[in-house]
């Protein structure tokens, strides 16, 4: 299982890689592995939508279950990941680069400071498999 | 596929029915509604015939074989219901009639209504509802009406234990609240400390399926309810898994406000594409005033000579109506024909023996198979499909390998909460044989799996289609079976 050292985590699964006071948002390797081959994705927001942490920004269906991915952070939305809607297979393939789910800019960077590390997750990880 | 589709069967110019020479003269249609071919298949009585009959050989049925899908109470459906059904008195009526003209079918609705209301402690049941998922629907349609009357708009939060119905969020999230779940504890109940955080003045109610899909009741059952009361919110209890609970416990004296019933799961009424569901709601006095309508009542009492003369009324602060007519009357006829078949004790004993058999095969499935949840449980249980040591087998492997046993498969990867879940529900209606031979072919598969566990992977064998591609078949929707051809 992949866990790129340079992104942050959250408990229920999403990885957010931060650039400045702009990030991109997504589901880890672990998270595609639990729910297995992913069959449809729906992007709940659009471009300049603002949520706040923990709002739901996508449903994601798989041939097991339907799982909700929200908002490590609060902020602005930049950009969506159109391509998912007719390659949904791509979070499973590659959840860390072309399975990407939002763009979004930062309202407060401090927010990143209650997320996990890549080896907090992977603890965490364990954790739930034990 | 041993049987083609029926556009596959379809020779040009066969056909069915013969109509008799017009005694009329013909009019064309008019030239916007003609269209060069509707492309309908042409096929004769006969080919008709044999191909739904092939067709309903194919399909497992609770008539066929055991059919242990938890959740869903596929209990027998006793033919004695069909038969009352079909009566040409109830058969042959219709909604539109005048209500003087079908006093025996709105006498049949009233005590079917008197009847739930007395299995279920609830004051009064609207009978509508199409289904369990429009029963909720009406529960949050009333939590958000009463609270709207009672001038507290804020209360915006819905409840969810992570073990309850997938259809409670579904149902919350679309009547516009914020679904908040709760997790279970250690013992599979409501974890209390998480539901004391979210008892404040925006709490709208919480939705509880208990048993809940653990096939556990509620241990904290009336502190939940009362906590849930003490903030201000309402309680709706999905009625899914009242089978267990018939004759035992009932729902409205525990202090819950609104349950929906399944007929077609507790009192036997055809499930899962045998006919349409029926889900009637109850309601305490209180909340009574806001049920769908059109409910049966008496208008005029009766005498030592006449019957009492029945109507209907719409109560006066209705969410509004939830089904064209009277909802789905075959399928009341057959829940009374039920009811009226066992009386008290034997719906006492339906519930008894559904938990019977369920922590009977418990028993004997956990010999193999992982149980998270170890207790005494209600009518169904949750084992793990899966073992650590053997990492290819997985429930759906299971599942899979159950049909070549002669078995429906248990419901599987639900709830969330267990990894890699086999839900299985006897229900009352099957023998200890059934049961004894169910666990036996549970056990077989546990030695397959450890001896070949790739044989599983490709499993079933004896089916008419052997292992499908549920990922195609989800990411590939396809349906028409065939394109226009412009």
């Amino acid at each position: 299982m992949e866990t790129p050292k340079a992104l942050k985590y959250t408990k229920t699964d999403e990885w957010i890689k931060v650039d400045g006071d702009e990030a991109t948002v997504g589901i880890s390797d672990y998270a595609q592995d639990q729910l297995s081959d992913i069959v449809y994705v729906e992007l709940l927001v659009d471009e300049d939508d603002t949520v706040t942490k923990g709002d739901g920004i996508a449903t994601i269906e798989s041939v097991k279950a339907a799982a909700d991915v929200n908002a490590p952070v609060s902020g602005t939305i930049l950009a969506i990941n159109e391509d998912l809607e007719d390659a949904p297979e791509k979070l499973n393939s590659d959840p860390y680069q072309s399975g990407w789910l939002i763009k979004m800019k930062l309202d407060d960077p401090s927010e990143l400071d209650d997320l996990m590390s890549a080896e907090d997750y992977e603890a965490y990880n364990e954790e739930r498999e034990a | 596929m041993t049987e083609q589709t029926i556009y596959e069967l379809s020779q040009p110019g066969r056909k069915g029915f013969a109509f008799p020479e017009p005694d009329v003269p013909s009019t064309p249609l008019p030239q916007e509604f003609e269209r060069e071919s509707v492309r309908l298949p042409e096929l004769s009585e006969l080919d008709v015939i044999r191909h739904f009959t092939n067709l309903s050989h194919l399909n497992h049925s609770v008539d066929g074989g055991f059919y242990p899908l938890g959740s869903c109470t596929m209990k027998y459906n006793p033919k004695i219901n069909e038969a009352v059904a079909r009566l040409p008195g109830l058969a042959n009526t219709h909604p539109l009639q005048p209500i003087v003209s079908v006093q025996g079918n709105l006498y049949l609705m009233y005590q079917l209504q008197e009847w739930l209301q007395e299995i279920s402690g609830f004051d009064k049941v609207c009978l509508t509802p199409a289904a369990g998922a429009q029963g909720e629907l009406v529960g949050a349609l009333i939590i958000k009406k009463y609270h709207q009357d009672n001038n507290d708009p804020k209360r915006v939060k819905i409840l969810i234990p992570d073990s309850a119905h997938g259809t409670n969020p579904a149902t919350s999230s679309m009547s516009g609240f914020d679904v908040v779940p709760l997790p279970s504890d250690a013992r599979g109940n409501v974890d209390l400390e998480a539901l004391k955080t979210h008892c404040d003045d925006t709490l709208a109610g919480l939705m509880l399926t208990n048993p809940n899909t653990l096939g556990l009741f509620d241990e904290h059952v009336e502190q939940v309810v009362q906590l849930v009361h003490s903030a201000g919110g309402l309680v709706y209890g999905d009625g899914a898994n009242l089978n267990a609970l018939l004759g035992i416990i009932r729902p409205g004296d525990v202090g819950f406000d609104i349950m929906h019933f399944n007929l077609h799961k507790t009192f036997s009424t055809p499930h899962g594409g045998g006919g349409p569901g029926s889900g009637p709601v109850g309601v305490t006095q209180a909340l009574a005033d806001y049920l769908p309508g059109p409910i049966v009542t008496i208008i005029e009492d009766g005498d030592e000579e006449n019957p009492p003369f029945y109507g209907f009324y719409t109560p006066e602060k209705t969410i509004g109506r939830m089904k064209a007519f009277y909802g789905h009357f075959g399928m009341l006829v057959r829940a009374y024909t039920y009811i009226a078949m066992h009386g008290p004790e034997g719906l006492r004993d339906i519930g008894e023996k559904a938990v019977l058999n369920a922590n009977y095969l418990m028993k004997k499935v956990s010999e193999d198979y992982y149980l998270p949840y170890d207790r005494t449980c209600m009518h169904e249980f949750v084992v793990e499909g899966a073992w650590k040591d053997i990492p290819g087998v997985h429930a759906l492997d299971i599942a899979k390998r159950l049909m070549d046993y002669g078995f429906h498969p248990p419901t599987n990867y639900f709830p969330l909460v267990v990894h890699e879940a086999l839900m299985i529900e006897p229900t009352e209606t099957e023998s200890k044989q059934t049961l004894d031979a169910f666990a036996a072919a549970m056990k077989a598969i546990a030695k397959e799996a450890r001896e070949d566990p790739e044989m599983l992977n490709k499993a079933p064998y004896t089916t008419p289609l052997r292992r499908c591609d549920e990922v195609k078949a989800a990411r590939d929707l396809v349906f028409c079976c065939w394109v226009p051809e412009e």
